[in-house]
């Protein structure tokens, strides 16, 4: 059996007379994540901010928990608003791992979910389905996307309901075993958390996600060529940088996955390029390298176009 | 009388915390954990019944008991066990069994001989509890 276990089981140990929350945040890999989050995730400085604030609040809750002077473990359960594509199951993860290192969840995996994952198609159907992805859930966090379709204002005989209760209740008596995080559109989670109060109370954490800067997605998108080893010359960053504001102006954009999308689809023209026009042998740099005319041929400039001509006749 | 079967029936009842520990032990191995109850406490009736499903891909020890819990508020006068199986190999193996709740009064054992032919003798055993209908031998 673990040490730690044991002492459990044995009732408490020794109280400490004080603790050194610096060689605390160090030890217990706090650090670690916090660096990782700043290094690894471009903008987002205020969720970075109130990621802090809460590892702070836990560290010296858990310090507290310590000494004797709270019992209580202090309510976990997060919401993440923002729009598609701002970091939110990513940072979600990262959650995970840090309350994981703080020892308020057992094991640090995170499940992620919706509406589909929980609510059943006939009578009877939800209540199994949601305890089952809740016990896989246990020891972890769970992560439901898009929370709000689970409650259906229209129907009143929505099965969504069902799922709710079950959630509030786990949430409520087993916030030991389980920690949950909403996560969805800023103004739709308002509306969910309005009409279904029971949620707003149990959440102690609202965090929110803002857009990125167009300097910010340009700089994820050369890290995302950069973990796949490509990378774009001189021109080809321009036209990113044009591609990325004129994306913006169109519907569904979704900030960092439509720079995903998009730089798969410019590797595509990519290879397609070297495909049709090689001669000879090609070097590595060749192959790595996405030039401009890759992204200039995306649909987004062209309608770009298309909108400026409509707006002047 | 006390029925002494499955791992740690001599040992005094685990506590819930005990319980959490080996479940979390077998899960770590990479056992299916389940549980199962029965108001038959024969030692050769090895079928007890499901409560629901084998809980292959929880990671954690809180799911069954959770499970537990709610089996006990169903099925709390009878006697339920946790079934640790092993698949690795292809087919299901237990590999630990042991019981995690008891009826409040285990009435025991009649043991009953028969006289067969010539002076040998049969041995029966039966729960005194088996002589009500299943379902009413513990309430």
């Amino acid at each position: 059996m673990e040490p730690a276990l044991q002492q459990d089981l044995d009732g408490q140990g020794d109280i400490p007379a004080h603790v050194d929350l610096h060689a605390e945040f160090e030890e217990s890999g706090v650090k670690d994540v916090l660096t990782e989050l700043d290094r690894e995730l471009i903008g987002l400085a205020p969720v970075k901010k109130r990621i802090r604030e809460t590892a702070a609040l836990l560290l010296v809750e858990r310090a507290r928990k310590r000494m004797g002077l709270a019992h209580e473990t202090p309510t976990l359960h997060m919401s993440f608003t923002g729009n598609p594509g701002t970091g939110k199951t990513t940072v979600a993860f990262r959650m995970a791992d840090l309350l994981n290192r703080l020892g308020y969840i057992r094991k640090g995996h995170l499940v992620s979910v919706t509406r589909d994952d929980l609510v059943g198609q006939y009578i009877g159907h939800t209540a199994p389905k949601t305890k089952e992805i809740l016990k896989k859930a246990m020891g972890g966090v769970l992560f439901i996307d898009e929370a709000y379709y689970l409650y259906r204002q229209e129907n009143e005989r929505d099965y969504g309901q069902e799922a709710i209760e079950i959630l509030l209740q786990v949430m409520e008596n087993q916030r030991d075993d389980l920690v949950v995080i909403l996560a969805g559109y800023a103004d739709r989670m308002d509306r969910f958390f309005a009409s279904n109060p029971g949620f707003r109370s149990r959440i102690a954490h609202h965090i929110d996600f803002p857009d990125y800067t167009d300097e910010e997605l340009l700089r994820i998108a050369g890290k995302m060529l950069e973990e796949q080893n490509y990378g774009l010359d001189a021109e080809a960053e321009a036209a990113m940088a044009d591609y990325v504001s004129a994306r913006r102006t169109q519907p569904h954009f979704a900030n960092a996955r439509s720079i995903r999308n998009a730089l798969d689809r410019a590797r595509l023209r990519q290879a397609n390029r070297l495909f049709e026009n090689a001669r000879g042998p090609l070097d590595a740099g060749t192959l790595s390298t996405i030039s401009a005319e890759d992204i200039r041929a995306s649909r987004v400039f062209a309608s770009a176009v298309r909108n400026e001509e409509e707006q002047a006749p | 009388m006390r029925i002494t079967q499955g791992a740690f029936s001599f040992l005094p009842d685990l506590t819930d915390d005990q319980i959490r520990a080996q479940v979390q032990y077998c899960i770590d191995n990479g056992w299916a954990v389940s549980l199962e109850f029965t108001d038959d406490p024969h030692p050769r009736n090895t079928y007890w019944d499901m409560w629901g499903h084998p809980m292959f891909d929880n990671p954690d020890a809180a799911a069954l008991m959770m499970e537990l819990n709610d089996c006990r508020k169903v099925y709390g006068d009878r006697y339920i066990r946790v079934v640790a199986f092993d698949a690795s190999h292809g087919w299901e193996s237990v590999k630990l069994s042991f019981l995690v709740n008891r009826p409040a009064e285990e009435p025991g054992y009649r043991l009953e001989r028969q006289e067969a032919n010539g002076r040998s003798i049969r041995y029966t055993t039966k729960p005194y509890a088996a002589d009500r209908p299943a379902g009413n031998r513990y309430a």
